[in-house]
């Protein structure tokens, strides 16, 4: 159990290692987003997964994991992000005189309920990977440590050859 | 290089069973496959990167760069797709094929699924036809796939099969939950559920282990190689002739043509992407319904100046695969054991016999959910977004099952491929371009299925259900598209005859789901199997030496 806990928790350092490596845009930890871009999206995507007693899309590495897919499979999204976030605050600014990152959680949820009305395109992208992110697999950066599936009840890491024990009598994952 | 009594295209289904029967026969044989060899060592569960939510990119290939194919949607607009789109109808490519990473239901047809024409009349517009062959030419061979790649399960709680002269060899696995919810409500509707057969070893079999019951199968390698495909079955057992060569990485440019209209070998791109060419005395396509089209098509020459065995404009027509249909019922107890694969129980009472509707298909409860697959399969009431979507995927995620099942396509002769006049793969072939659909019966079809799943889920005291219908405009051919190189003894409206050999040249056969005429209810991959062994003996029959003549 632990040697695969720390397995992911290891590669989730090497790929941070990474991602400051090369980062693309001026003075920025990400490997595609500018820290502004960043912040917007974390705003966007913690509508999307908000925090309540498990963690938020961001908390949860949703993030690292969109960064990292829009230099690899995700590039041709990268104009639409840039684009749909740039979008966002403009909806802001007009709206509240604040970009989206700066507004109150009330705010942001107005904000976020009308790019699904007015830019329904990115909004859905936005909500997969949102979503991609924080249920798939941790390697890609979201799911930290299997946070999600473990808000599922499902055994984190899996025991493997399950059906050999009685799960019923025990205590069950 | 020198000359092989046969060269097979692609190491799927099809293509390794073929391969094992030439080459124990004694044919000396070459073996191309366009992917890799994986094995149990490269098995990694990554729900975001698979052979069925390949969110980033398959992991059984093709890659997503330079293997795009062109959609034209139902308003005829043109799309680039990439092989990890949906519209690209992707199967697999690597050794293995498809049955590398598959579910591995491994069903018999019935019976009438090969004379759809004759027991239900052509519905107008489309073009539904009897096989050439029937459910009792392939019964033996049935047989002998099911032996020779391993399959459990348990037919006795149905009526609803065809005569079969042996059991399965290997039980069933012991029911998941799921199973044990589904079977009495089943009953109680007077349904006969059963055991899904499956290319699994529920015991030791084939000097393998069994499976230990993981989350992640469909779309996924089987790191104790319990999971019976022709990688670790038929091919292995081909090359331990010394008779067979295996050349993977491998893509198959054009079959070439000799002055009098007979196949002389093939030209291929090898791994590092050198053109080659392979002289043989004969040449199997087992390509999988799309890339074999493709293929043929690609195959021109001033004998064949539209491809080969395309005379009649026949190749790359009646695409098809399955409309899946059906529904989730909600729970308020957990209904999830996490004992894997998941899917256990079916029924086949809905195949055929509903007056108004030609055919149906099966029903039964699907593989392991991956939490991934359930984000947009919440109860209809549910947000899309935020707390509340948040909240129900942790109520429902372990209190849902899923029903549903393959509806038979009634198949359309302008659901094709065809080859697209600008886009180029990275060898520079012209890629495959889909468009069309199968008749709209199917989707009348389907819908009475969605109800039929939703009806077995209210039996088991499901809370509520809500009903999916598929998309009802989109020919579905991805991992079981078949139909394009159709079986039939009239050379104007089919491509192979009834041995598969291609109607106008000899030593060409089709073999892999391409000949299906008509896709059954029913997971095809064992009856691409059957026909395999049965075009096989057929093939070696008439082989005399070194030279073929039919
Ligand atoms: C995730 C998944 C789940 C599935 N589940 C089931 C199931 O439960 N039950 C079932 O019955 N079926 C299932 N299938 C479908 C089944 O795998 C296919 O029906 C079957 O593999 C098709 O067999 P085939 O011989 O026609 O082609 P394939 O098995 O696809 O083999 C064709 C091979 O040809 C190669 N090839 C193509 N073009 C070329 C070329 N030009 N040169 C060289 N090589 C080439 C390809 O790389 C490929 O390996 C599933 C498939 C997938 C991907
Ligand atoms: S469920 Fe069984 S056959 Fe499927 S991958 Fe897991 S161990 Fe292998």
């Amino acid at each position: 159990m632990l040697t695969r806990r720390r397995f992911v928790t290891a590669s989730a350092i090497a790929g941070a290692g990474l991602a400051a490596g090369c980062a693309a845009r001026k003075n920025s930890a990400w490997e595609f987003l500018s820290e502004k871009d960043a912040r917007t999206l974390t705003a966007i995507c913690d509508q999307i997964i908000p925090a309540d007693d498990f963690p938020s899309a961001s908390q949860a590495g949703v993030l690292t994991y969109v960064d990292r897919q829009l230099v690899r499979h995700f590039q041709r999204f990268q104009k639409a992000y840039i684009k749909g976030l740039n979008h966002a605050n403009l909806l802001s600014r007009k709206r509240f005189s604040l970009d989206l990152a700066e507004a109150t959680p009330q705010q942001k949820l107005q904000i976020v309920s009308a790019i699904e009305q007015q830019n329904p395109e990115f909004f859905e992208l936005v909500r997969s990977h949102t979503l991609q992110g924080y249920y798939g697999s941790p390697r890609h950066g979201g799911n930290r440590e299997g946070v999600s599936w473990r808000m599922l009840g499902l055994s984190e890491p899996p025991i493997r050859g399950s059906a050999q024990y009685d799960l019923a009598s025990g205590s069950r994952p | 290089m020198k000359r092989v009594n046969a060269v097979v295209i692609g190491a799927g289904a099809g293509g390794g069973i073929v391969a094992k029967e030439l080459s124990m026969a004694g044919l000396s044989v070459v073996l191309l496959e366009r992917g890799k060899w994986y094995t149990p060592y490269d098995c990694r569960k990554d729900d975001l990167r698979n052979q069925r939510t390949a969110v980033l990119g398959n992991a059984f290939g093709p890659e997503d760069h330079g293997n795009p194919r062109v959609w034209v949607d139902p308003a005829g607009a043109e799309h680039i797709a990439l092989p990890s789109d949906g519209i690209y109808q992707n199967n697999a490519a690597c050794v293995g094929g498809g049955t590398f990473s598959y579910g591995a239901m491994a069903w018999r047809y019935l019976p009438q699924d090969f004379r759809m024409k004759s027991t239900y009349g052509r519905p107008e517009g489309s073009s539904l036809e009897d096989w050439p062959i029937g459910y009792d030419d392939l019964e033996p061979f049935y047989e002998k796939a099911e032996y020779e790649i391993g399959i459990s399960g348990d037919y006795s709680g149905t009526p609803f099969h065809g005569p079969r002269r042996r059991p399965l060899p290997m039980p069933p696995l012991p029911p998941n939950r799921e199973f044990e919810i589904l079977e009495p409500a089943a009953k109680r509707l007077g349904l006969h559920p059963f055991h899904i057969p499956m290319a699994r070893n529920a015991v030791p079999y084939n000097g393998r282990g069994s499976c230990m019951r993981c989350r992640w199968c469909v779309g996924f390698a089987c790191e104790v190689d319990a999971k019976n495909g022709s990688q670790n079955t038929v091919i292995p057992t081909a090359l331990s002739t010394g008779n067979c060569e295996l050349r993977t990485k491998c893509m198959v440019k054009e079959i070439l043509t000799d002055n009098g209209g007979s196949a002389r070998g093939v030209a291929y791109f090898d791994a590092d992407g050198h053109l080659q060419e392979q002289p043989s005395d004969i040449v199997v396509v087992s390509a999988c319904a799309i890339e074999s089209a493709r293929l043929l098509l690609n195959s021109k020459s001033r004998l064949f100046p539209n491809g080969m065995g395309n005379r009649y404009d026949q190749v790359g027509r009646n695409l098809q695969g399955h409309h899946y249909t059906g529904a989730v019922g909600y729970f308020d107890f957990d209904t999830y054991d996490d004992i894997g694969p998941g899917a256990s129980i079916a029924v086949t009472d809905y195949n055929h016999g509903t007056p108004g509707l030609c055919g149906g298909g099966l029903l039964a409860n699907e593989f392991i959910r991956l939490p991934i697959q359930m984000i947009d399969r919440m109860p209809s009431d549910t947000p899309r977004w935020g707390l509340g979507h948040k909240r129900a995927m942790r109520d429902f995620y372990k209190r849902n099952i899923v029903v549903m099942g393959p509806t038979q396509q009634i198949p359309a002769a302008d659901a094709r491929v065809t080859l697209d006049s600008t886009v180029r793969d990275k060898w520079g072939l012209p890629v495959a371009r889909i468009s069309g659909n199968v008749h709209p019966h199917t989707f009348e079809i389907g819908k009475k299925q969605a109800d039929r799943a939703a009806a077995w889920l209210k039996e088991t005291g499901a809370v509520s259900i809500s009903r999916f219908a598929g998309k009802g405009v989109l020919v579905s051919a991805g991992q079981h598209q078949a139909g394009t190189c159709r079986m039939g003894d009239d050379p104007r409206s089919s491509v192979v005859n009834k041995q598969c050999q291609i109607h106008d040249v000899d030593n060409v056969f089709v073999i892999d789901s391409s000949v299906h005429v008509t896709n059954g209810g029913f997971n095809p991959a064992l009856t691409i199997m059957a026909i395999a062994y049965y075009a096989s003996e057929a093939l070696l029959r008439n082989w005399k030496g070194t030279q073929f003549r039919s």
